[in-house]
């Protein structure tokens, strides 16, 4: 089915199922500890063996020699399998980073070899008798000494034009009455997501299985078939549940690629869990950013110029942080300047996380409105209101297909008490903390992609759809069954779904804000073709046929849903597909977020003490699981912005603090009250669902808000993420 | 993980005795630290002597009035404990801002007491480290030192113990009661108990080889306000970056110790006497000779704020 105009009416308007707040299907399996996770298919690979990854020691150079003798001949060894068993290994595509180092070593512990043993602790006892010699050679790992040589590098897939130019930027900044210019910087961070990157590889004849933890089938089936050099159809992966990914697991990385391998050599399947100091340099990150912004307005807060410049870095190969998406759409002005410039850095490769580019343009862009409001003598909601726009300012031709930020704005002032805030800095005090209150707008990409589902119908009524889709702790269970149920016109107890095999149909996988979006449709596609199946089956006009309480419906005569499966079940596939709305339309997700923070007064540490996020994202599909979408990227933006940080020792060129004791996450007791709002208001443009992804919506722009808080609580603007006490000390000047 | 060999022991003598025969020997308690460490292989350890099971996990009352709390009391214990929370509450509250739940059910008093240090190069085998590998080098020192030492550090080694309990038993005047393998026993005062790293970071207790620690003892309570404000860039389940342990009376002096800036507990009893002067006199003595990197010099502000903030909260 293909999606070429505005949706009309059709039964997901109903809500008899979708729009309610559901709990999720799969909830009872988590919280009993009986979701089967990827490394706990024991029973599905018998006889199974463990492999244990060795990270190299250097962060650039070559390896020189490795000593296998005494690992070789540690109890329980079945192999060791190296660049110099396998060859050198190709990247994927959406991943560049070579995931087997040798003969060159491109970043600290990128693999070096995979030790198998019969036993887990057997293969990490051989693992450390493993001896790696190297030959380092200098890196560069400073994205401050690297940025001026910076190149204008090509965008790649999933990031705009490097560089945008409308109207004359460089005369409107010049000539404008108020104006700023500064520099902001965020630093490299880590998904941490709770469950490790793992597979389980199992190998019948040319034909692979991995069990394993990965957002997008498709992109895995296909990189980990380059990788290999397999063709992706004899490839099977199976991602039922997944522990979290946040864009880290978007497809192949050492886990599923030395899993196979180790396999392979083994002749037995293996499975691979990367233990977390590992993580953190292995696998991919965040990369940090250095971003100047340039505004001017005329004195009544009309922005008359926008200049972004960002700086990041990367491996060979890599791409940019592309910090500039939301800047060219949130505001308004004539005169709008954009550029992203990527240095060569030896770091872990850094790539997709929650929210790319924009969580982390928007840290930067939504300070300097702050900055430049104050400048204004406004109020920073008035300023961003009146700097509002309906339609995409770079192409002005090109409206907004929904655009909600100004009710975002207007309700979260209302709902959080925004007119009480004290406009000047350091003078509210509770006891031992100031206190301050900051705003940010939110603005997230809303794509949809192409998705396939297939839906069965049983004689008994029960309705299975089975796509590739995966559940990364989403919530895509709970709304693709809804959405099943709602077109079937049966309750949710009568769907089953299946997901996260790559057997099923082809999904988009979950990552850059466009599963439910996009797998729902697809479900919806597959649903009109089991709904018109059904009807012949049971010869009915399917143009009147009517689902609903179990029954179909059409003039006087109605049967059972089962009904129709009674001879045979019935199975429809199908996909949905995407005209040119897209392109006609920028489609986007709105916010807004408002947080107080507390300050102490002695020690400067900085405590959130309430969150509030008002969110337009076309129809909700399910507003438990989308509450608890945002209440979670509120709970990571409390991180970007007070703590999360991974620390690069710029002398061995790696990240030092790689675990969880030194890579620090909010806990319970950091995260207050939390409250979102989601505005109603569907979007006929997107697909027939008329919905638009939330996830990650919920996290652009709350580090900003947070940031903008602690300077109206203490008068001291930071600039430079993580915002920590050792930036206030001496500088917080005490009533 | 390397291969070691085990054996359980009765009695204290025993383990000691145990030790003695066995080089290369470690005592396992509650394993919360040592066990990481051993598979981290930071710590090697040929032998393993499980001290679990030889008692010591009572808290009494002392002929002195003070307390004797037996080395195997669990953290959770000892902080719940009613005599603790009356007469000791700096002790119960210290322990109570670290680590989680779930550690303190299993950590140990002397396990405590011993645990090794957070440095994130002394976590990582591929870096230099003078604490875990004699002779490496410091790569901290250049590196990423943000949370590491500022005072007692040495060319050698700027790691900080990481204890929060520790801190409450040095303004305590806590004593350690051990055995040797000889059978012979003595009591350490807490202040002779950590040595500073010098040129010899590995070496890190006064402890003699082979010496288990039995008890801590507490002398009789000394009253006053207690007081223990850690500080950390999260709320909950972090290593101090700062963190000030205290008991003020109503007269204005007090005692106090401070952890996250240097090898031990630091506490300097002479600058107590300035503490009716203040924060800053107190801290300018407290942290005389300090000697700290560039990305952790805002732990001497911090300190000084953190006392302030200690002091005021003394007074209502």
């Amino acid at each position: 089915m293909k999606f070429e105009t505005p949706a009309g009416v059709n039964p997901i308007d109903q809500q008899k199922v979708i729009g309610q707040p559901a709990s999720r299907l799969e909830g009872p399996l988590k919280t009993t500890g009986t979701a089967t996770y990827a490394y706990e298919y024991n029973r599905a690979a018998p006889k199974h063996a463990y492999g244990y990854v060795v990270g190299a020691a250097i962060a650039k150079g070559q390896i020189r020699r490795i000593d296998r003798t005494k690992a070789k001949a540690a109890p329980g060894v079945l192999a060791i399998v190296t660049a110099a068993d396998v060859g050198q290994l190709p990247p994927g595509q959406f991943y560049v980073d070579r995931l087997l180092a040798g003969p060159a070593v491109d970043h600290y512990h990128q693999a070096v070899a995979v030790v198998v043993a019969k036993t887990f602790e057997q293969a990490r006892a051989a693992a450390a008798l493993l001896k790696v010699t190297y030959i380092a050679t200098k890196g560069a790992f400073d994205l401050a000494a690297a940025k001026d040589a910076a190149p204008l590098p090509k965008p790649g897939p999933y990031s705009g034009p490097s560089q945008t130019n409308v109207g004359d930027f460089k005369g409107a900044f010049a000539a404008a009455p108020v104006k700023l210019d500064a520099t902001y910087t965020t630093p490299d961070q880590s998904h941490a997501m709770m469950e490790p990157h793992a597979t389980m590889a199992h190998w019948e004849g040319d034909k692979l299985t991995c069990w394993c933890s990965l957002q997008q089938l498709n992109w895995g089936a296909r990189d980990l078939g380059t990788i290999l050099g397999i063709p992706k159809e004899n490839i099977r992966l199976i991602s039922a549940y997944i522990g979290g990914g946040f864009g880290g697991k978007g497809t192949a990385l050492s886990d599923i690629v030395l899993a196979s391998l180790a396999a392979r050599a083994a002749g037995r399947p293996v499975k691979v869990a990367l233990p977390r100091p590992l993580i953190f340099n292995n696998t991919t990150h965040r990369p940090a950013t250095i971003q100047r912004i340039r505004l001017g307005a005329t004195a009544d807060g009309t922005i008359t110029a926008i200049g972004h410049e960002s700086w990041s870095g990367n491996i060979p190969g890599g791409g940019t942080e592309s910090t500039t998406a939301s800047t060219k759409l949130l505001y308004a002005g004539a005169n709008r300047f954009t550029e992203l410039r990527l240095a060569v850095l030896n770091l872990a490769e850094g790539n997709a996380m929650r929210a790319p580019g924009e969580a982390t343009g928007m840290m930067a862009l939504e300070i300097a409105m702050d900055e430049l409001a104050e400048k204004l003598q406004m109020d920073p909601v008035a300023f961003r209101i009146k700097n509002d726009t309906q339609v995409d300012p770079e192409h002005p031709g090109r409206p907004f297909s929904s655009r909600k930020l100004v009710e975002c704005l207007q309700t979260g002032a209302d709902r959080f008490g925004w007119s009480k805030r004290v406009a000047k800095p350091g003078t509210v005090q509770e006891g031992q903390w100031l206190i301050g209150v900051g705003v940010a707008a939110a603005i997230r990409g809303a794509p949809v992609m192409t998705s396939a589902a297939r839906v069965r119908l049983n004689r008994d009524g029960i309705v299975t759809v089975e796509t590739d889709m995966t559940d990364i702790g989403t919530g895509s269970y709970t709304i693709i069954g809804q959405t099943a149920a709602e077109m079937l016109g049966v309750g949710l107890d009568k769907v089953v779904v299946k997901l996260g095999d790559s057997t099923f149909p082809q999904s988009p996988g979950s990552g850059g804000q466009w599963g439910a979006a996009s797998a729902t449709s697809g479900v919806y596609a597959a649903c009109l073709k089991l709904r018109e199946a059904v009807a012949k089956a049971l010869g009915l006009n399917p143009e009147e046929a009517q689902f609903a309480n179990g029954q179909v419906l059409a003039g006087n005569r109605h049967y059972a849903l089962g009904e129709a499966a009674k001879a045979a079940e019935l199975v429809a596939e199908d996909a949905m597909t995407y005209g040119t709305l897209a392109r006609q339309y920028a489609q986007d997700t709105f916010g807004a977020h408002f947080v107080e923070v507390g300050v102490n007064r002695y020690t400067h540490e900085i405590r959130v003490r309430r969150m509030l996020a008002v969110c337009h994202a076309g129809r909700i599909l399910n507003p438990k699981t989308a509450r608890s979408q945002v209440i979670g990227a509120m709970t990571m933006g409390v991180g970007a912005a007070l703590m999360e940080h991974l620390v690069v020792d710029k002398q061995v060129g790696f990240f030092v603090n790689h675990d969880l004791a030194g890579y620090e996450v909010p806990v319970h007791a950091d995260i207050p009250h939390q409250e979102v709002v989601l505005l109603e208001g569907l979007d006929p443009t997107m697909s027939p669902m008329k919905a638009k992804g939330i996830g990650e919506l919920g996290l652009v722009g709350v580090a900003a808000a947070i940031a903008n808080a602690v300077y109206n609580a203490t008068g001291v603007r930071v600039r430079d993420y993580p915002i920590t006490l050792d930036k206030l000390l001496g500088k917080v000047s005490l009533i | 993980m390397q291969t070691f060999t085990y054996e359980r022991v009765r009695t204290p003598a025993e383990a000691a005795a145990a030790a003695a025969r066995t080089p290369g020997a470690k005592f396992l308690a509650g394993g919360t630290n040592l066990l990481d460490l051993m598979k981290l292989e930071i710590e090697t350890p040929a032998h393993i002597i499980d001290v679990g099971k030889v008692g010591l996990d009572k808290i009494e009352p002392t002929p002195a009035g003070g307390l004797r709390i037996g080395a195997l009391v669990t953290n959770t214990d000892l902080a719940d404990h009613r005599t603790v929370r009356r007469d000791y509450g700096l002790l119960s509250r210290a322990l109570l801002a670290g680590a989680s739940g779930q550690l303190r059910n299993k950590a140990t008093t002397a396990g405590n007491l011993l645990q090794r240090t957070r440095c994130p190069y002394f976590y990582d085998t591929n870096q230099r480290c003078n604490k875990r590998e004699p002779g490496s080098g410091c790569a901290a020192i250049a590196g990423y030192s943000r949370q590491l030492g500022i005072i007692g550090t040495s060319d050698a080694c700027i790691a900080t113990h990481p204890s929060d309990m520790a801190v409450a038993m040095r303004a305590l005047d806590a004593e350690v009661e051990t055995v040797k393998a000889n059978g012979t026993t003595r009591t350490i005062p807490l202040a002779q108990f950590y040595r500073l790293p010098g040129q010899t970071p590995h070496l890190e207790t006064t402890l003699e080889k082979n010496e288990l620690i039995t008890a801590v003892l507490l002398p009789p309570p000394v009253g006053g306000v207690h007081i223990y404000q850690k500080v950390r860039d999260r709320s909950s389940y972090a290593f101090a970056l700062v963190s000030v342990g205290a008991i003020l009376q109503q007269d204005g002096s007090g005692r106090i110790a401070v952890g996250g800036v240097a090898p031990r507990p630091w506490r300097v009893e002479t600058a107590e006497k300035l503490l009716p002067a203040g924060a800053k006199a107190f801290t300018a003595q407290l942290l005389q000779g300090a000697r700290p990197t560039k990305e952790n010099a805002y732990k001497l502000a911090l300190v000084e704020n953190t006392v302030a903030a200690v002091l005021n909260e003394g007074k209502h």
